[in-house]
């Protein structure tokens, strides 16, 4: 079965796969991650807001952005991002954003729909009380969000937050659609160009099962030691 | 910057000569359905089937199913698609090999990715039936057997039927999962909901509105899925015990 095997193309295009490849794919991850973060719980807090300017907006674009595959988000914004950009800044012409940027941009928008989600069960994890007491000691909404609430909503949904970034990393192989040089993409470029498509595709799923299992391993030690006894 | 709508787009003839593009639309939507349906089916059963063989008390029966679940989690879904498309014929005995990549053009990437999505959601749905049985309480099945019944016994008349109640909710999402991840299937060249769109904004230039009504489309879907489930899931609610919905997963 592995008679016609070739290592010999893998170990040619590590340099290639791992420095242009791995280092894009990384580096979406997480910027995608702390952008995906930040917005997820701002969406979080306006969903759970009591005014409806803020909470059916939230609502909405978490619901939308959960209903729509990943892949026609990630045509929509390689499209929509250029319009968009050019009626910011009044250009007469759809700028021109590049592939990185388009797909972080992506990855933020779509990845803070399922961080709101996780933010918001986060959230509503932690009782009232503790609100109230907030509340009582003079403390105004953003005080209590931020010194009070957000603190131990992040500490119970660290680990689902976790698992949900290796998600992301392993989604980031989606940018393939727009011929971006990540690790996939790289290894598609090299499979392509040598006819070695069994060896780099294998190579490709024997690399990402490794960082994502240990990852995932990671999170579960993770979740044993941070978890609160009540 | 003006962006030219044309809403009428819809109603124009497309270039392959089989209707307008409104229908080009419709049977991508009919590829999704299909690919999605028949990958739901696969991977119900054999999520049902692993997430069930591990929860026994067997210990490398566990081991088996949890390697399995690792598996198939912590590999991209795009790379387990081109592995099943590109790298599974060659590594498969020659004639079969052969057969598989002579298949005609629909069928040579709706196939691989029905298998694909298929095992790739039954590793998420096992994690969901061990959930669900697991979240049992230990006394329901000691006393299933302790009653005489043998342990598939008390899996088939005791412990299944519950979970499986229980785990409605949590399955509903997975099926909007492998509604949505077909879409994927798109890089091997399977002409559904999404690709369609694509190829009628490369045809028509006409990108907004080609991605807005794919858009629409996949929306409309979501809400019936949800409408009916819910529907579903007040007539087998199991009463008195809370579904499993409640938890946060990560996931898609």
């Amino acid at each position: 079965m592995f008679s016609g095997f070739d290592f010999d193309v893998i170990e040619r295009s590590l340099p290639y796969l791992f420095k242009e490849g791995m280092t894009f794919t990384l580096t979406l991850t997480a910027m995608a991650m702390a952008g995906g973060i930040v917005f997820g719980t701002l969406l979080a807090m306006a969903r759970l807001s009591s005014i409806p300017m803020f909470n059916v907006p939230a609502a909405t674009y978490v619901n939308l952005m959960r209903s729509v595959p990943l892949v026609l988000v990630i045509f929509w914004f390689y499209f929509l991002v250029p319009w968009i950009g050019g009626w910011i800044i009044g250009a007469r012409e759809p700028i021109q954003v590049g592939a990185f940027w388009s797909s972080v941009i992506t990855f933020t928008l779509f990845e803070a729909a399922y961080y709101a989600e996780i933010m918001r069960a986060g959230i509503q994890s932690i009782p009232r009380g503790q609100v109230s007491a907030g509340q009582a000691l003079g403390l105004n909404y953003w005080q209590t969000m931020g010194f009070v609430v957000l603190p131990q909503a992040f500490r119970n949904m660290l680990p689902v937050l976790l698992t949900q970034t290796i998600i992301l990393f392993q989604d980031t192989s989606l940018v393939y659609v727009l011929s971006i040089t990540d690790f996939l993409g790289a290894a598609a470029k090299i499979a392509q160009r040598d006819g070695r498509l069994v060896e780099m595709y294998l190579f490709v799923a024997v690399v990402y099962f490794i960082i994502s299992f240990s990852l995932s391993y990671g999170v579960k030690h993770l979740q044993q030691r941070i978890a609160i006894i009540r | 910057m003006q962006y030219n709508w044309n809403w009428g787009i819809f109603w124009q003839p497309a270039p392959d000569g089989t209707g307008v593009y409104f229908w080009w639309l419709i049977s991508g939507l009919g590829w999704t359905l299909s690919t999605a349906l028949l990958a739901w089916a696969i991977a119900l059963a054999l999520g049902a089937a692993i997430g069930t063989l591990r929860t026994t008390p067997v210990a490398w029966v566990v081991r088996l199913g949890n390697a399995y679940v690792e598996i198939f989690r912590n590999i991209p879904l795009l790379v387990q698609m081109f592995l099943w498309y590109f790298v599974l014929p060659e590594l498969l005995p020659k004639a079969l090999g052969d057969a598989m990549k002579q298949m005609v053009p629909p069928w040579a990437s709706f196939w691989p990715a029905v298998l694909c999505l298929g095992f790739y959601t039954s590793a998420r749905v096992a994690e969901q039936v061990r959930a669900g049985i697991q979240s049992l309480p230990r006394g329901q099945g000691m006393a299933g057997t302790a009653l005489g019944l043998t342990l598939p016994q008390a899996y088939r008349f005791v412990l299944l039927p519950q979970a499986f109640r229980i785990i409605l909710p949590p399955l509903t999402s997975e099926f909007m999962n492998i509604m949505k991840n077909s879409s994927v299937a798109l890089t091997i060249g399977l002409v559904e909901l999404t690709a369609r769109a694509r190829s009628m904004q490369e045809f028509t230039f006409q990108v907004f509105e080609a991605f807005t009504a794919a858009t629409v489309i996949y929306i409309l879907i979501t809400l019936v899925v949800v409408f009916a489930m819910r529907y579903v899931e007040q007539k087998v609610a199991v009463p008195g015990l809370i579904s499993a919905g409640g938890a946060p997963m990560a996931g898609h």
